[in-house]
């Protein structure tokens, strides 16, 4: 474990939270480490999207704290542009994009928010006059094969492609934590292997990823370390090679699943 | 939306070179179908710039609002202010309206905006009608109410004074000297109308028109990427609400005076009803919806049972006489029936207005591009390794 030593991105620690009677989220210690992918892997209903939605301050905890690179998001209510302006994106459970734009000008949009902040007003620019960004956009759009494509509708894209293009849409911000939110829900094994293929490359890169998953072949393909979630709680944490072994883990999670 | 597509600088300056070409010779064509007379040429102007301004806020970001005839009216009532304080002259009357409709459209935009969809629709109806109804009433000293506020002959006009420029007659509205009447009127709006569809046309090709775009496409996705909508929102409710007034203004420049009916809500719903008649985020169809309505309404509503015998003049008598019983009721006072038979029609068979239609003669007329055949084996190569 030589990365024990790391810049860590984003802290949480002490969280709880509950909801009515529910402990949703019991005292949660999470260090994510720069350039680490982070994955949190837990059954439905363990609390793996509270956990998500506290770490970007969308939730405010009863108790506890979150840091991200300085920052309190503790307060809950944040704003979602804030959030990305400090530099967290975000991929969806069902991938969100702008279906009526051209695949494009999916990609150039978010390069918009790094490049001017929240709210620029430039009626009279030229997006032609982007070629920056448009270079930018389209050698992300070659990696995805989508580049002879790039004028069309993305509305038209299948579900596989949908999701990397929204990995596409953060990548070209450039963030200092990407959040993916099971990253492969719903997707044939032929997809999920592509965007493996793809999440590796980014983590080739080295940048920092918490990543909530399901399928346990995403997980240890691509994580460095692992979190367990169960019940509100974390339950084991480590290596992915150390929550193989981990009978805890065995029980609570993974059954009698082969791994 | 096929509007923001790689658009070159030279295709620009074409598609303007070609509408200020085709807006300039309105006189000439216009008799080609009748409609060579300045009043409805006006009319096609002014409405076209209220339509184009209009589609930037619907058109671009979704956001269907209710209460533009609120700053239409404005526009108008600033403008026989400014005709009544300042000066017959045009210049400082348009500037006036487009302060003052700005203003308002701040305010209304802020309150209205913190909603969406159907209430904001809602929200900016009740503005409007509020607006309406204040015009009526407790702002009768501005307004004058019922009555309408006219320009007089004694009004003081502060900078006509001041430079010695004599009213004789009954004033009208004029640009250093040239009366804005009839053909010169029409051109005047036409300047306007050509301004105001260059900066619509800036905007549709903008980083900024992308970004109204994107909220009307995904607000979730928008705000996750770090956009906050609502000075995106705000700003282009602005833009719109400013052209409103324009048109408003030109309203009162053709014809000074300014009365309380041009903020009623179905002055809103018109403009809505253009936009989507002619291209709803298309550069042209909501000019093409609007002129298009001012043609049929100029038509229509001048029939009356008289000219009705007199097209079904080839039919026996008693037939003529079922004919005319069953067209009556859409013309004359009554043409807003065929205007609502034309929109239906319409929203059913081509959704998308009058564009759409000819973006299908024009696929049509020409071979499907390779494009599509890129996009299908991307999906097919995804489908056959499943």
């Amino acid at each position: 474990m030589s990365a024990e030593n790391g810049n860590i991105v984003l802290s949480i620690s002490g969280v709880n939270k509950t909801f009515g009677g529910l402990q949703a989220l019991s005292d949660i210690n999470l260090q994510i480490e720069e350039g680490k992918a982070h994955a949190i892997i837990g059954p439905n209903g363990a609390g793996k999207s509270t956990l998500l939605n506290t770490c970007i301050g969308r939730i405010r905890p009863d108790s506890g704290t979150i840091n991200f690179l300085g920052h309190d998001l503790t307060g809950g209510n944040v704003k979602p542009h804030d959030i990305n302006q400090l530099g967290i994106s975000r991929v969806f459970q069902t991938p969100e994009i702008f279906p009526e734009l051209s695949i494009l000008h999916n990609v150039m949009t978010p390069a918009f928010a790094r490049k001017e902040g929240t709210f620029s007003f430039n009626p009279l620019n030229a997006l032609r006059d982007q070629k920056g960004i448009e270079h930018e956009a389209m050698d992300l759009l070659a990696d995805l094969n989508m580049a002879d494509v790039s004028r069309h509708h993305a509305g038209n894209l299948s579900r596989g492609n949908k999701r990397r293009l929204e990995l596409a849409m953060c990548l070209i911000q450039h963030p200092r934590l990407l959040l993916l939110d099971e990253p492969t829900a719903g997707m044939a094994r032929h997809d999920t292997n592509r965007t493996i293929e793809l999440l590796k490359k980014i983590k080739a890169s080295g940048m920092t990823k918490v990543i909530i998953e399901h399928d346990m072949h995403v997980v240890f393909s691509l994580a460095d370390r692992i979190s367990v979630l169960a019940q509100g709680a974390i339950i084991a944490e480590g290596h992915p090679d150390e929550i193989k072994g981990h009978p805890k883990v065995r029980e609570a999670y993974l059954g009698s699943a082969e791994i | 939306m096929h509007t923001i597509i790689a658009s070159t600088r030279m295709r620009d300056y074409i598609t303007l070179a070609l509408f200020t070409l085709v807006v300039l010779t309105a006189p000439l064509w216009g008799k080609l179908i009748g409609a060579g007379y300045p009043d409805l040429l006006k009319k096609f102007a002014i409405f076209g710039l209220f339509a184009v301004g209009y589609n930037i806020l619907f058109g671009l970001t979704g956001y269907l609002s209710f209460g533009h005839a609120a700053f239409l009216g404005v526009g108008s009532y600033a403008t026989v202010w400014s005709f009544k304080l300042l000066s017959m002259n045009v210049i400082p009357a348009v500037l006036f309206s487009i302060v003052l409709s700005g203003l308002l459209a701040v305010v209304i935009g802020f309150l209205s905006l913190r909603r969406t969809g159907i209430y904001f629709s809602i929200l900016t109806l009740a503005f409007a009608q509020m607006s309406y109804n204040m015009a009526y009433s407790v702002l009768t000293p501005i307004t004058n109410g019922e009555t309408g506020l006219r320009v007089l002959r004694h009004d003081p006009r502060v900078l006509d004074s001041l430079f010695g420029v004599q009213v004789e007659g009954s004033p009208l509205g004029g640009l250093f000297g040239v009366t804005l009447t009839g053909y010169s009127g029409f051109y005047f709006c036409a300047a306007l109308l050509i301004l105001g569809f260059w900066i619509a046309l800036r905007i549709f090709r903008s980083p900024y028109g992308l970004k109204l775009l994107a909220i009307k496409s995904n607000q979730t996705r928008m705000e996750y990427t770090g956009f906050n909508p609502r000075p995106y929102l705000l700003s282009a409710f602005v833009i719109s609400g400013i052209y409103a007034g324009v048109a408003g203004s030109l309203m009162a420049i053709v014809d000074p005076l300014a009365g309380a009916e041009r903020m009623q809500w179905t002055a809103s719903g018109e403009v809505v009803l253009m936009t989507i008649l002619g291209g709803l985020g298309t550069l042209f169809g909501p000019i093409l919806g609007a002129a298009l309505i001012k043609y049929l309404e100029n038509i229509f509503s001048a029939f009356n049972d008289q000219t009705l015998f007199q097209i079904f003049d080839f039919l026996p008598h008693w037939l003529a006489r079922i004919m005319v019983d069953i067209t009556s009721p859409f013309v004359g006072d009554g043409w807003h029936l065929t205007l609502g038979v034309l929109f239906m029609a319409i929203i059913i068979f081509l959704p998308g207005g009058l564009m759409e239609g000819f973006r299908h003669i024009s696929v049509r007329l020409s071979r499907k591009s390779g494009g599509d055949a890129d996009m299908a084996s991307l999906e097919a190569a995804e489908g056959e390794s499943k």
